[in-house]
């Protein structure tokens, strides 16, 4: 989609800005995504059998990949979450965030969007 | 009768043709290779010494009675006498083979723990020490009843040598050479004899020292010096603890196994003489004799010449770097090797601080590698009230031009992130 780095960092920065805040008092140890540089928070919350996610980070860029998520897992079923593939992320040319460095966290986000979505199916 | 080898003029565009690695492109970009703190880039000679050693002499080391094995005994012992040469140890049975800083460490503390530590002791380190310099010494304290106490870091990233904890219940001191995070050169001389007169046992980890500073073990007066093959030129997974022959004849075994044993009952087992004792299992030999090539390679370029040439760079770039808007250098010791670490704050002229996660993104985008983080270092990261820094070091075949790539790409960078 993009060719030139700066256009798709720019993108990825400015996306950052959409993102649904995450509340102050949901910034807790608890929601932080263990495996990032930078530090992520990630609120879900279900709302009538979907589950609404809030997000930040004091990385721009990291804020700009979670807000990427938020979109594409936002106020879905928890199976629909389960079940999503994260092809998206090769065609936007983000696979980079993908490799196995701790550094990055998309993996760790991806993971903990999942779980929540498993612990809320699981639910009785 | 040999003649002395001629030691090349320091030119930085023949050094780097040696260096294969520093060829290749990066995200279409040259590179630049500013991350020497973390491991240094591979001349020609080492990366062909490993190689040829595979396809020459492989063999295992000490035990076959075969040519082969001979081979790789002498090649390996001959490399112990390089590393004894190269830090003026006495004797090369105090060159001990480690896989790197890390195992020295943890052997010299699980070792001396078990010799000297009683409940009610103290060790002492420095509030600037990798966690690798930490951890090992925090499990010896917990194991053995003992307390961890800590140097504190002035405003300049320096050892307060007015607050050095030293009490009568002090056994063991153990300090870096050289700040990774910071780049200070702490004055280890100075207080090795401090510590000396008051029968505390010293241990240096040497890690970042190695490729910059000439180390003298004697003149330093330490007990034990630790450092690793790979920040100095070298592979990875090789490394070094050099120790004082009384202490280390004293010291217990660490890792029990093959090559480390005199006899063995199922009662019972009696020690090899050292180093071996310290040497459990068969030796990473190819990047033994890797290690002894690079060090070779070191002092044919003279290392006090390279120091000469990465500290231009360290002026030029610290004066660059300081003309940005926002951007705050932790770590200003007169005494430093070639590395700045850096964070951006908030600037009233252009807004808002710059996290180093996205820095770091960025500058790689651009085909420069750095690093960013706490640097395994998070207590210094608590002492500055910072989350991590952009971390910039040098090695002797960075260049001045590269500097200046950096400090462009680095206004690109930040231009986008405010």
């Amino acid at each position: 989609m993009f060719t030139d780095w700066q256009d798709r960092y720019e993108h990825l920065i400015e996306l950052g800005k959409d993102l649904p805040l995450i509340a102050p008092e949901h910034k807790t140890d608890d929601n932080l995504v263990r495996g990032c540089q930078s530090r992520v928070w990630l609120h879900p919350e279900p709302q009538n059998g979907l589950i609404h996610f809030t997000a930040d980070s004091d990385a721009m860029i990291t804020k700009g990949i979670v807000a990427l998520l938020v979109r594409v897992y936002n106020n879905r079923t928890p199976q629909e979450i389960l079940g999503a593939s994260t092809e998206f992320i090769d065609k936007i040319g983000l696979r980079e965030h993908l490799s196995p460095n701790r550094a990055n966290g998309l993996s760790a986000m991806i993971d903990q969007m999942k779980r929540y979505a498993l612990a809320d199916s699981a639910k009785p | 009768m040999k003649t002395a080898a001629v030691k090349p003029a320091f030119n930085v565009d023949e050094l780097r043709a040696q260096f294969p690695i520093l060829k290749e492109l990066v995200h279409g970009k040259p590179l630049v290779y500013f991350d020497n703190a973390a491991t240094s880039q591979k001349p020609r000679r080492v990366i062909k010494a490993e190689s040829a050693y595979y396809a020459t002499i492989n063999a295992n080391v000490h035990r076959g009675v075969h040519t082969l094995s001979t081979k790789a005994t002498e090649a390996q012992e001959a490399a112990r006498e390089i590393v004894r040469k190269h830090i003026n140890a006495k004797h090369a049975h105090e060159i001990i083979f480690t896989s790197g800083t890390t195992a020295g460490i943890n052997l010299a503390a699980a070792s001396l723990g078990q010799l000297l530590l009683k409940k009610g002791d103290e060790v002492v380190i420095s509030g600037m020490e990798h966690h690798s310099n930490i951890v090992p010494w925090q499990l010896a304290c917990e194991r053995h009843g003992a307390t961890l106490k800590v140097i504190p870091i002035t405003d300049s990233g320096e050892w307060d040598l007015k607050q050095v904890p030293f009490s009568g219940k002090t056994r063991i001191l153990a300090i870096s050479h050289v700040s990774n995070t910071l780049g200070t050169i702490n004055p280890v001389k100075k207080l090795i004899a401090q510590a000396k007169k008051q029968g505390i046992v010293t241990v240096v980890d040497g890690a970042q020292a190695i490729a910059h500073l000439n180390v003298n073990v004697q003149d330093l007066g330490c007990d034990l010096y630790a450092f690793s093959g790979h920040k100095a030129y070298g592979p990875t997974g090789i490394g070094v603890l050099y120790g004082r022959d009384e202490l280390l004849e004293r010291m217990p075994p660490w890792q029990g196994g093959g090559e480390m044993i005199d006899t063995v009952t199922l009662i019972q087992s009696t020690w090899a003489k050292l180093p071996f004792k310290f040497e459990a299992g068969t030796p990473n030999i190819a990047g033994i004799i890797g290690l002894g090539k690079a060090i070779r390679w070191m002092e044919d370029y003279d290392k006090a010449v390279m120091a000469r040439h990465e500290h231009a760079l360290l002026q030029h770039a610290t004066k660059e770097l300081l003309a940005i808007d926002g951007l705050r250098i932790i770590g200003t010791a007169k005494e430093k090797v070639g590395v700045i670490s850096f964070v951006i704050d908030p600037s009233s002229a252009s807004g808002s601080g710059v996290h180093h996660y996205d820095l770091g993104t960025l500058l790689d985008q651009q085909g420069i590698a750095v690093r960013t983080g706490h640097h395994c270092t998070q207590p210094l990261m608590d002492r500055f009230g910072v989350s991590g820094t952009t971390r910039v070091s040098f090695a002797c075949f960075n260049s001045m031009e590269e500097v200046d790539t950096m400090v462009a790409a680095l206004k690109k960078a930040i231009k986008m992130l405010r």
